[in-house]
């Protein structure tokens, strides 16, 4: 950043002050980001997991405990059974939104009609939608009363399935947010593919590869470094899971409960009941499990090189 | 943005360039090197002022957010509201300040009555949100030591929670004595911890049955009084393909609660005074009896099991999903505000006394209804207790209040007053249901005890409603279970559960 500001100013014995100079301006630029990020990130943290080590309760205040608040956590049904649905809500929706995304991607990629234009572009559409007006919109089209379903399956004579009951929620959670990202998983890898060679295809094409031998074995191959990257922002993203069930929970308090996500569990010991102490171990130990599992993942594809190498 | 930032990591720099270029429109540009550069030519000091000045700016905005945030307190006022973040105008503008956070529909007028009406002390009053929003950052702002107001309008069942954390003034001593004969006991008893006022009463929340007319006689049926009344009525109006009865929805815990006081029970016993002890009978006979009750109601598909409140439970209302509402003197203001009663409903609504367990043995039960609180970041409690008891006090604003269907007064001088007891209201086509059915709900009305843990046991019941709704468990065994987690939160928080 700072090079191409003083790369002229090299005369002999300037050197040093220039230098010194130099350091000064990056600094000032790097400065308003430092401030920003020390003020609303570092400490925060700090300050939450200060917070962690302490436990309070309503009768007796507040006391030193250590890990206490984390060990309570671990063995906590509410977040345990939280973490276990985030992770089991992982393991469906990644694979399904990779899958609807490569796909669309692939086609996007085969197609250059105006059509596959417009159609990049609606499909990447619901990402622009901000996630809590997707999410009151998806209640609505889940509605009995107002939404689309209860007609369509009117017409064959058939019940309209509730998917803010307690034993759909998981699916009608799952449709909105595949609905929003899969958009955005599929610009990555389009971008992804765009920048492949295209002699490599003619090259394929000329040794007689058919259309899908150039998808599975040169297309997908490629893309493995942007497939892994999508896989581990989903996980993390999923695994702490917040918006799209805080919002319904307006409309479905019934099927989501306040310990839900462990999000929503460290929000409402934080806010609802008075207890930020236990709500910042939470988070943490939340932290903890997210760096487990995007460690076991990466562990387990180190083989393909990546991007985090 | 993001994905131009993460797109780095996938593939190298050059791909990106190929690839945003031709994405067009979804991504923005990234900059080549041309372009960042700066035109051949200008002189290097240019170029340098340049950057100091951006940096300096930006410092500047820096400066200035973290500026705004605090929020001037010149008011005499503890809270975080500046006289100029009022809502109303305030109009002496010489005399101290009191902030209040309020969400009646009403409050400006009564904000702008008080203020007129007082030359020594003005208000100055925000609309935080309503219920939980309110409390969240009521909760917060406690929790972070400054931010509170000096006075909140609080609801009955929160009051205990908030004054467990300290952050409630008792007000015994700042002019309860002079206000005390304009409520009823029960009335005090909702706002009370202890010994200790918490709360200057406003409004109750006395319940009935609102039930439909045009159902009624469809199906030629008469109001229910009894329990086992009203699952015949129930029952009767199923077998002739007529809608559910009534509801029994998870998010409302403070109806459930309410239903639990109907059959004589006491969830709850809890005095400050006895540090740290607290009684909880949540798997008693009578809330089993309730619980079982309803889960019976629920098995033979009688009741609807929404959520309440939601639009899809408002648009069932109105399309006659249910035949009654089970719901607080305050729920017509609610319901009108919401759309009922305007279109093919119009006029068709009416409402009853509640059905009971014991009809020798009646037993008035109240759901909702709301208070002012001195808050202890009050900078002055005289000041801020004088607005609590004064401000929704006056006649003016309670006639308002009433006569638009928005509170229940629980002023014995509103209760008392002819007009009020005669007077027909509209909604239900000119039935004088407060003389039928609120006022004597209200005056036989015992109190319920809150406790610190209200918060916690409300969530806890609504999951034990979720699954009763859902068919996993009966009654008996979500009373149990409800028992136990909420007997597990208390010993948590240190309470010694008798």
């Amino acid at each position: 950043m700072t090079a191409s500001t003083a790369s002229p100013m090299t005369k002999k014995g300037h050197r040093r002050s220039t230098t010194a100079r130099q350091n000064l301006f990056g600094w000032l630029f790097v400065g308003p980001f430092g401030i920003i990020f020390l003020a609303l990130l570092v400490l925060p943290i700090g300050f939450a997991l200060y917070l962690s080590l302490f436990q309070k309760s309503l009768i007796g205040g507040t006391r030193f405990v250590l890990f206490g608040n984390y060990a309570k956590a671990f063995t906590d049904p509410s977040f345990l059974d939280g973490v276990w649905f985030v992770i089991s809500f992982s393991l469906v929706l990644i694979p399904l939104q990779m899958a609807v995304s490569l796909a669309i991607a692939l086609i996007l990629d085969i197609l250059i009609t105006r059509f596959a234009r417009f159609s990049r572009l609606m499909i990447f559409m619901p990402y622009a939608i901000p996630t809590v007006i997707g999410a009151l919109m998806w209640g609505f089209l889940y509605s009995d009363n107002f939404g689309p379903l209860a007609e369509l399956f009117g017409i064959f004579g058939a019940q309209a399935p509730d998917f803010l009951s307690r034993s759909l929620i998981f699916w009608g959670l799952l449709n909105i947010v595949t609905w929003q990202w899969a958009g955005y998983y599929m610009i990555i890898l389009y971008a992804a593919l765009q920048g492949i060679d295209p002699t490599l295809y003619e090259a394929a094409r000329i040794d007689g590869a058919s259309q899908w031998q150039i998808v599975l074995r040169i297309k997908i191959p490629l893309l493995t470094p942007a497939l892994l990257l999508i896989l581990v922002f989903a996980l993390i993203g999923t695994l702490q899971f917040f918006n799209e069930p805080k919002i319904l929970q307006q409309l479905a308090a019934g099927a989501i409960p306040d310990d839900f996500t462990p999000n929503m569990y460290a929000y409402q010991q934080a806010f609802s009941l008075a207890n930020q102490n236990y709500g910042a171990a939470i988070s943490f130990a939340l932290g903890a499990v997210v760096f487990v599992c995007v460690y076991i993942f990466l562990f387990a594809t180190r083989k393909r090189g990546s991007f985090l190498s | 943005m993001v994905s131009t930032t993460l797109l780095y990591n996938v593939v190298d720099q050059s791909e990106i360039e190929t690839s945003t270029r031709r994405l067009g429109v979804l991504l923005p540009r990234s900059r080549t090197d041309e372009e960042v550069q700066q035109p051949k030519g200008t002189p290097v000091k240019t170029r340098r002022v340049f950057a100091v000045v951006t940096a300096l700016a930006f410092a500047g905005a820096l400066v200035a957010c973290s500026g705004g945030g605090g929020g001037g307190d010149n008011n005499g006022g503890g809270g975080g509201d500046s006289a100029s973040n009022c809502e109303n105008e305030i109009k002496n503008p010489d005399a101290p300040v009191v902030t209040l956070w309020a969400w009646y529909p009403n409050s400006e007028l009564v904000v702008d009555n008080f203020n007129e009406a007082n030359d020594d002390v003005q208000v100055c009053w925000t609309n935080v949100g309503a219920g939980g929003e309110a409390y969240d950052k009521f909760q917060t702002a406690i929790s972070a030591g400054s931010g509170a107001p000096d006075v909140m309008m609080v609801e009955a069942d929160r009051i205990a929670t908030f004054q467990a954390q300290g952050a409630l003034v008792d007000l015994k001593d700042l002019g309860y004595e002079d206000v005390k004969d304009n409520f009823s006991e029960g009335a005090w008893k909702d706002v009370s911890v202890g010994d200790g006022i918490y709360g200057a009463p406003i409004d109750g929340g006395p319940m009935g049955m609102i039930y439909r007319t045009d159902i009624f006689e469809e199906y030629g049926i008469t109001p229910p009084t009894t329990w086992e009344e009203f699952e015949a009525t129930a029952q009767k109006v199923k077998d002739a393909g007529g809608p559910w009865f009534a509801s029994f929805a998870a998010n409302q815990p403070a109806y459930v609660t309410a239903l639990f006081y109907g059959n004589g029970a006491e969830p709850f016993e809890y005095d400050p005074a006895n540090e740290g002890e607290i009684g909880i009978n949540l798997n008693s006979p009578e809330i089993k009896e309730v619980l079982e009750y309803w889960s019976g109601l629920v098995e033979k598909d009688l009741v609807g099991t929404e959520d309440q409140f939601t639009p899809e439970y408002i648009a069932g209302v109105i399309n006659g999903n249910y035949a009654t509402y089970l719901s607080a003197a305050w729920a017509p203001g609610y319901l009108q505000g919401a759309g009922v009663g305007e279109g093919a409903d119009a006029g068709v609504w009416a409402t009853a006394p509640m059905p009971q367990w014991d009809p020798n043995n009646p037993i008035a039960i109240n759901w909702g209804g709301s208070a002012f609180s001195v808050s202890s970041q009050a900078s002055n409690p005289e000041l801020a207790a004088k607005v609590a008891f004064g401000v929704y006090a006056d006649q003016a604003s309670l006639d308002d209040g009433w006569q638009n269907q928005i509170i229940f007064p629980l002023n014995v001088n509103v209760l008392d007053s002819d007009e009020f007891l005669n007077y027909e209201v509209p909604f239900f086509s000119g039935q004088q249901a407060n003389k039928e059915v609120y006022v004597p709900a209200a005056n036989a009305y015992k109190g319920m005890t809150y406790t610190p843990l209200g918060q916690y046991y409300y969530s806890a019941l609504t999951k034990q409603i979720a699954a009763i709704n859902d068919g996993q468990i009966t009654g008996s065994e979500a009373a149990d279970a409800l028992q136990e987690d909420v007997v597990s939160y208390a010993e948590e928080q240190g309470f010694t559960v008798n």
